[in-house]
């Protein structure tokens, strides 16, 4: 398939773009942080988004979605990487809706991906029991009942979950640490009795949170695919995830870039403008040609994704580790040639490096994905 | 059967029984390549058997004019024969900066007398060229070149030194920039001439290089006597052609970040000569310099397809070539270093089995010219700073 996007998935990034652009500018997140809002997003946006039909993008349409694919999708999630949108796109229409459509049963799949669509639920997932991501070493237990399981244990860097209507879990029901089989998943209401969650507020200002599950007691049919066998689904997920986060982080590195470019032909110093500065010219350029490499790896992870390609796991890691290398390098030459301005928490480029720091960690930093890109290829 | 499909047959039963089994491997580091021309000698009969039934059937050009010899092919076409000559792993039957560079550009500013004279012995492999671009005191700064062409009334004499000459020793013609107008603003007095290399006049002397091979010679020209009728374009216009012919140039050498099909990657190499334990390379930095290297030439050959993809749609910004060549040629220069460190103190063996001559220091050593070659990779940040981003 050409590397390209087509006139539909051009559209959408047009729309997408004028719409984020008025409705949800980096002031919008500012006056989410100042407010001290509770959820770290705006619901009335939501709801709009939601009416657009964003939420149902990668809802097959048996289940009253738009099956518009990932290619689509992440469209909107660069642009609102650009615009530094917090919403609940992410949490739910991507990582809820995947998880679900490919573990869910039926019944499952008809209330809950149809719930999502009209936006009447939202989903976090919970994952991370450690201060780095690493899913094969998931220990929360996972005890099976007469009619159900128990489950203990502790979640971390719950992105939404402090908001979301239902967590899905990854815990273990069989096996030792680091095996892929015996992890299972499971749907749980984020109000049960025996959960607790304690917000945390993170440097980007959005909603994520520490969730600890004490006894919990879910039936037979909260388990979301088979038992023990959940890795597979979770993993896919997880791919899904990170080939948007690595959107999102195209779409924070390009605005860094396209900000400080324009502060560069507006800024004077020594009498010139600083952008006739080689020293800086040399240094933009390269920055330049490395956001033309990310271009590239992200259309392709989510290509890869739409057509099923077994060599997937390889591209996301691809680019979610090269993302994140050029979401850092593009997050600190914007402030370094802002100056002192770029320091400042009333302009509004310092914003970015906010965000692009949890982006680049959640599911994966740098190093994990390069690890697991040199496995993948037998190293 | 679409007529394509008709093509592809066609195209396959020919490729079948025209190209010789020895030339379906592919050509690593130039190993086996062919570049043709008068003093060629050729490895083998089939080298010269490849090259000749390519020639006739204009396939060495496979999308030039039929009315110069070459294939004719449309893009599809093109394609579809590129794909077969793949499936057989066709190697290429003539290497030629006759059909990289000076063809294309007699092709859209030359006289048709001069496409009739030279391209068709270039598709037919029976003429080698070579570039006389650079001089001992323009090398970044070509346009401030100074051999000079006088007009002597019904021909030029050229006087002057050039240097760089990819292959000048072996080549049968030049293409050269010279001034033939000392007066006027720099870019604007220069000329693009064309002359067979054995005139007299014409000496060119190899120069070896730090990795101990000679592909580049200095050129002096004393006294050589250009036809008014070689000249390509309209006199004092060569400027245009030449930033058109870097072009081409850095789309060439930015390739090089390609890692060409039938070569290992660094990841086989690194586990072949390293070990693994369960699964992860025996050295953990040299794990991540390679994962690192790898990534990054995975995204560069993404941006390769990507911006020949959206030219093909009409989309994208276009002007991409010194980005290529910039990132291509650095990442070659990576590549090769990290290759070194693999292959340990036995790659350091200058001579020999071993190291198969000091195949790896010596590629290492040659690498370091890729980010120098058809400007430098300061040049193409500058191109990029001014062209692409209007920083002035």
């Amino acid at each position: 398939m050409a590397l390209v996007l087509n006139e539909e998935q051009q559209m959408l990034k047009e729309s997408a773009q004028g719409f984020l652009s008025e409705h949800a500018p980096v002031a919008e997140l500012r006056a989410q942080r100042d407010a001290g809002s509770d959820t770290g997003y705006s619901s009335t946006l939501w709801g709009q988004m939601v009416n657009m039909g964003w939420a149902a993008i990668l809802v097959p349409e048996e289940y009253g979605g738009l099956a518009f694919g990932h290619v689509g999708m992440a469209q909107i999630v660069e642009q609102s990487g650009r615009t530094l949108t917090a919403s609940p796109l992410l949490s739910t229409a991507i990582l809820g809706v995947t998880a679900i459509n490919l573990a869910g049963s039926e019944d499952q799949k008809t209330e809950l991906l149809g719930a999502i669509a009209g936006g009447e639920l939202t989903i976090a997932l919970a994952v991370d029991e450690k201060i780095h991501h690493d899913p094969m070493q998931t220990a929360m237990s996972g005890e099976a009942t007469d009619d159900g399981y128990v489950l203990n244990g502790e979640k971390r860097f719950v992105v939404d979950g402090s908001t979301a209507d239902k967590l899905i879990v990854a815990t273990r029901t069989s096996g030792s640490l680091g095996d892929m089989k015996g992890i299972s998943l499971f749907l749980v209401d984020r109000t049960a009795p025996g959960v607790n969650v304690q917000r945390t507020q993170m440097l980007d200002g959005r909603n994520a949170a520490i969730i600890t599950f004490k006894d919990v007691e879910v039936t037979a049919d909260a388990l979301l695919g088979q038992q023990d066998r959940g890795f597979r689904a979770l993993s896919a997920t997880l791919d899904a995830g990170n080939a948007h986060l690595a959107a999102e982080l195209l779409g924070i590195a390009q605005e860094s870039f396209d900000r400080t470019l324009q502060y560069m032909k507006e800024r004077k110093q020594f009498g010139a403008l600083i952008g006739s500065f080689q020293a800086l010219q040399h240094r933009t350029a390269h920055w330049w040609s490395e956001i033309e490499m990310c271009k590239s790896v992200v259309l392709k992870v989510l290509q890869s994704l739409d057509e099923g390609d077994v060599k997937s796991p390889a591209f996301v890691s691809i680019a979610k580790a090269k993302l994140c290398e050029v979401a850092e390098l593009s997050t600190n030459e914007a402030i370094q040639l802002h100056g002192g301005i770029g320091m400042t928490d009333e302009y509004e480029i310092g914003f970015f490096i906010k965000r692009a720091r949890p982006a680049q960690m959640l599911f994966g930093d740098y190093n994990y994905h390069a690890n697991r890109f040199a496995l993948i290829s037998g190293y | 059967m679409s007529d394509l499909e008709v093509f592809r047959q066609e195209t396959r039963e020919w490729l079948e029984e025209n190209c010789p089994p020895s030339m379906r491997s592919p050509v690593i580091a130039g190993e086996g390549a062919c570049w043709g021309g008068r003093n060629w000698i050729f490895e083998s009969e089939d080298q010269q058997l490849w090259m000749e039934r390519m020639g006739a059937k204009g396939w060495t050009a496979p999308d030039w004019p039929t009315e110069y010899g070459g294939g004719g092919l449309v893009k599809a076409e093109h394609k579809v024969l590129k794909e077969e000559m793949g499936r057989i792993r066709a190697r290429s039957p003539l290497d030629s900066f006759g059909i990289w560079m000076i063809g294309p550009a007699l092709l859209k500013f030359g006289s048709e007398e001069l496409k009739q004279q030279h391209l068709p012995p270039i598709i037919r492999g029976e003429i080698r060229w070579c570039q006389g671009y650079s001089e001992p005191n323009a090398g970044s700064d070509l346009a401030g070149l100074q051999s000079k062409a006088v007009d002597m009334g019904d021909h030029f004499i050229a006087n002057g030194q050039k240097v760089w000459t990819s292959y000048g020793d072996k080549a049968d013609w030049m293409f050269c920039l010279l001034r033939t107008d000392p007066e006027a603003k720099k870019q604007s007095g220069i000329s693009l001439m064309l002359f067979d290399m054995e005139t007299p006049g014409v000496t060119p002397k190899p120069i070896k290089l730090i990795s101990g091979s000679s592909p580049f010679c200095e050129t002096f020209l004393d006294d050589v006597r250009v036809e008014k009728d070689q000249v390509v374009g309209d006199v004092n216009q060569g400027w245009t052609i030449a930033k058109y012919l870097l072009t081409h140039e850095r789309e060439m050498i930015g390739g090089m970040g390609l890692t060409g099909a039938g070569s290992k990657t660094l990841g086989k190499i690194a586990a072949q000569t390293i070990g693994t334990t369960d699964g992860r390379l025996n050295d953990l930095f040299m794990r991540t310099d390679v994962a690192r290297w790898e990534i990054d030439a995975a995204a560069f050959a993404l941006t390769v397809e990507r911006v020949t993809d959206e030219a093909k749609a009409g989309q994208g910004i276009g002007a991409t070539s010194a980005m290529l060549k910039y990132y291509g040629t650095e990442l070659n220069k990576r590549r090769f270093e990290t290759l070194l460190k693999i292959g340990g103190s036995d790659d350091l063996i200058w001579e020999g089995d071993v190291s198969n001559n000091g195949w790896t220091a010596r590629t290492l050593l040659r690498t370091k010219g890729n980010s120098i070659e058809g400007g430098t990779s300061e040049v193409q940040l500058n191109i990029i700073a001014k062209n692409i981003l209007g920083l002035g």
